[in-house]
C-alpha cells in the first residue's frame, strides 16, 4: 500500500453517488416550494440502481493512499446498503405526513448521502475513513428523524437520536485517538502489525478498542446501548424508520467485521466474550421486551434489537464460517425487514397513519394479498422453514456451534421461541380478530416493495447457493 | 519526540483530555436542566479526543493525527449546526427545551 497510489477508480460508485446527490439537491431547490419531493425521489431511485451496478463491476484494490479498500466483502455490503437505501426511498414516495403533504424533497437526498457514508464505512481501511463515513451517515439520519417539522414526536425522536448518537460518536472518536496513540498508526494494515507485535497489547490500546466497540454497538442498537431505539423508531417518519433499520445497520456490521476480523483478529479471544455477552443480551432483551408492545413500529424496534443479537452470533464465532453466516443473516434480514416496513407504511385509515397492532385486525379479509405478505414476513422473522429467516438463523447457529459456543446457540434457540409469540400474535390479529375498519388501499410503490420482498423471502432457498458462494468469497476476502 | 511535547511529556496532555472526556460524559448524564448544556458537553468530548490526537501526533512525529483533527473540527461544526436546528424545531413544537420534558414517548 504505497502512499503514492491514488487509484480513484476503486471509489467510482461513491463518487457517482456523491455527484448525483448534489445534482438532485440542486434540482430539488429549483422546483417550486413543496413540489420538489417527487422529482427528487424519482431521480434518486435510478442513482441507487446505477451505483449498485457500478459496485458489482468495481475493481478490487486499495486507493487513496491506503485509506480506502474495495474487495468482495465491501461489494457484498455495499449492494445490501444500496438496496436498503433504494427501498427506503421507494417507501417514502407514497408517504404523507400528518397534514397530508409529502415529505420535504431533502428526504431522498439525505438518504442518498447517508447511504454514501454507509458505503464509505464498508470500504474503510483507515480509522479516519471509518469516522468520516460514520459521521456522514449519522448526521444525515439525525436530520431525517426530525424531518417532519410540525410533528412533536418526530422532533423528539430527532433530538433523542442526536444526543445519544453524538455521545456514541464522541466515545468512538476517543477510542480512535487512543488506538492511534498506542499503535502509532491509523491504517488497519499497520494496526495488524502493532497488535501482533506485542505479546500483551498495551492497556491504552485495549481501552481504545473497547470504546470503539461501544460506539459501534450503539449504532447497531445492541443491548446495553439500545435505549434510543424504540423511541426513535416510533417517532421518526415511517420511511425513515425503514431506512434506519436497514442500511446503517449493515454499515455498522461491515465496520464491526472489518475491524474485528482484520486488525484485532489476532486477539479474538480477548473480545469474543464481549461480543458473546452483547449478543445474548440483545437476543433475550429483544424477545422479552417486545411482548407488551402495542405499537407496531416499537415492536419492530425490539425485533431489530433481537435480530442484531442473532447476527452478532456469527461475529462471536470469529471464523470464516461465522462471517459468512452473518452476511447471509443480514441479507435475509434485509428482505423480510424491508417487506414488513412496506406493510407498516401502508397502514393508513382515511389518509391518516395508524401504527397500532390492533389496527391490523381483519386485514386477512379486507386486503388478503397484503395480509399474506405480512404473514410471510412474520413467519420468516420467527425463522420458520423454508423462508429467508430460517436460513439466516440456521447458518449463524451452525457457525457458532462449530466454534464451540454451545450455550450461545441454546440461548439463541430459546429466545427465538419466545420471539415467535409476538410475531405470530400479529398474524393472529390479522386473521382471527374481530375486524376493525378497513385500511386504505396501499399505494402501488408499497405493493411493489412488499410483493418483491415477499417473493424474495419465499424463494430465498432457491438462490441460497449463489448467495452462499458470494458470501463465502466475501468472508475469505476479509480474512486475508 | 519533538521539543514542544518533550518538555512536559505526553502524560499531562492525556490527563487533561481524559478529564475533559469525563466532564463531557458527566455533563450529559447528570444534567437535568437544559438541552443546550448537552450540546456543550458533546463539544467537550470531541475536543478531548482532538487533544489526544494532536498530542499523540506530535509525540509520534506522524502527521495523520493532525489531519484527523481537521476532519473532526469540520464534523463537530456540522454536528453543532444540526443539533441547534433540531433544538429549534423541538422548541417550536413543544415550547420547552428542558431535559425533563423530552418524554412524549416512553416504554
Amino acid at each position: 500500500m504505497s502512499v503514492t497510489v491514488f487509484n480513484w477508480t476503486v471509489a467510482l460508485p461513491e463518487i457517482v453517488l456523491a455527484l448525483s446527490g448534489i445534482v438532485i439537491l440542486v434540482a430539488g431547490v429549483l422546483q417550486r416550494k413543496g413540489e420538489g419531493f417527487f422529482p427528487a425521489a424519482i431521480l434518486s431511485l435510478p442513482a441507487f440502481l446505477v451505483c449498485g451496478f457500478l459496485v458489482v463491476l468495481s475493481p478490487s484494490g486499495a486507493g487513496y493512499a491506503g485509506t480506502f479498500v474495495n474487495d468482495g466483502f465491501a461489494r457484498f455490503m455495499k449492494v445490501l446498503i444500496l438496496a436498503g437505501g433504494f427501498v427506503a426511498v421507494a417507501l417514502s414516495v407514497s408517504y404523507r405526513t400528518a397534514d397530508r403533504r409529502p415529505l420535504p424533497f431533502e428526504t431522498p437526498v439525505l438518504m442518498l448521502f447517508s447511504t454514501l457514508g454507509a458505503m464509505l464505512m464498508a470500504s474503510s481501511a483507515n480509522l479516519m475513513t471509518l469516522f468520516v463515513g460514520l459521521e456522514l451517515s449519522s448526521l444525515s439520519i439525525y436530520i431525517l428523524c426530525a424531518l417532519e417539522r410540525d410533528n412533536v414526536l418526530s422532533s423528539e425522536a430527532g433530538m433523542k437520536y442526536f444526543i445519544l448518537g453524538s455521545l456514541a460518536s464522541g466515545l468512538l472518536l476517543y477510542g480512535i485517538s487512543l488506538v492511534y496513540g498506542y499503535a502509532g498508526t491509523m491504517e488497519y494494515a499497520g494496526l495488524v502489525d502493532a497488535v501482533r507485535a506485542a505479546a500483551m497489547p498495551p492497556m491504552g490500546l485495549v481501552v481504545g478498542i473497547v470504546f470503539i466497540v461501544v460506539g459501534l454497538c450503539f449504532k447497531l442498537s445492541a443491548v446495553p446501548f439500545h435505549m434510543w431505539t424504540p423511541d426513535v423508531y416510533q417517532g421518526a417518519p415511517t420511511p425513515v424508520t425503514a431506512y434506519m433499520a436497514g442500511a446503517p445497520k449493515f454499515a455498522a456490521f461491515a465496520l464491526f467485521l472489518r475491524v474485528m476480523a482484520g486488525p484485532f483478529g489476532s486477539v479474538a479471544p480477548r473480545w469474543q466474550i464481549l461480543v458473546e455477552a452483547v449478543s445474548v443480551l440483545s437476543m433475550v432483551y429483544g424477545a422479552f421486551a417486545a411482548i407488551p408492545q402495542t405499537n407496531i413500529k416499537r415492536l419492530m424496534a425490539y425485533s431489530s434489537i433481537g435480530h442484531m443479537g442473532y447476527a452478532m452470533m456469527g461475529l462471536a464465532a470469529a471464523s470464516t464460517a461465522g462471517t459468512q453466516a452473518t452476511l447471509i443473516y443480514l441479507a435475509a434480514y434485509f428482505v423480510m425487514n424491508a417487506g414488513v416496513f412496506a406493510g407498516i407504511t401502508a397502514m393508513r385509515r382515511n389518509g391518516r397513519e395508524v401504527n397500532s397492532i390492533a389496527d391490523l385486525a381483519g386485514l386477512g379479509r379486507s386486503d388478503p394479498a397484503m395480509a399474506l405478505a405480512l404473514a410471510v414476513f412474520m413467519f420468516s422473522m420467527v425463522g420458520a422453514p423454508p423462508l429467508a429467516g430460517f436460513f439466516g438463523k440456521f447458518m449463524v447457529f451452525a457457525a457458532a456451534w462449530q466454534s464451540g459456543l454451545y450455550v450461545l446457540v441454546c440461548i439463541g434457540a430459546l429466545s427465538s421461541i419466545v420471539g415467535a409469540y409476538y410475531y405470530l400474535r400479529v398474524v393472529k390479529v390479522m386473521y382471527f380478530d374481530a375486524p376493525a375498519h378497513a385500511l386504505d388501499r396501499p399505494a402501488p410503490s408499497l405493493l411493489f416493495v412488499s410483493g418483491g420482498m415477499g417473493v424474495a423471502t419465499v424463494v430465498f432457498a432457491v438462490v441460497l447457493g449463489p448467495i452462499m458462494s458470494v458470501a463465502h468469497q466475501a468472508a475469505l476476502a476479509l480474512a486475508g | 519526540m519533538n521539543t514542544a511535547i518533550a518538555s512536559v511529556g505526553l502524560g499531562p496532555y492525556l490527563f487533561v483530555s481524559a478529564a475533559l472526556l469525563v466532564l463531557g460524559v458527566f455533563g450529559i448524564f447528570l444534567n437535568r436542566k437544559n438541552i443546550i448544556v448537552l450540546l456543550m458537553s458533546m463539544e467537550l468530548i470531541l475536543l478531548s479526543a482532538n487533544l489526544n490526537l494532536v498530542a499523540f501526533s506530535s509525540a509520534h512525529g506522524d502527521l495523520s493525527g493532525q489531519v484527523m483533527v481537521l476532519f473532526v473540527l469540520t464534523i463537530a461544526a456540522a454536528e453543532a449546526a444540526i443539533g441547534l436546528a433540531i433544538v429549534t424545531v423541538y422548541f417550536r413544537n413543544r415550547g420547552s427545551i428542558q431535559v425533563e420534558d423530552v418524554t412524549m414517548m416512553k416504554g
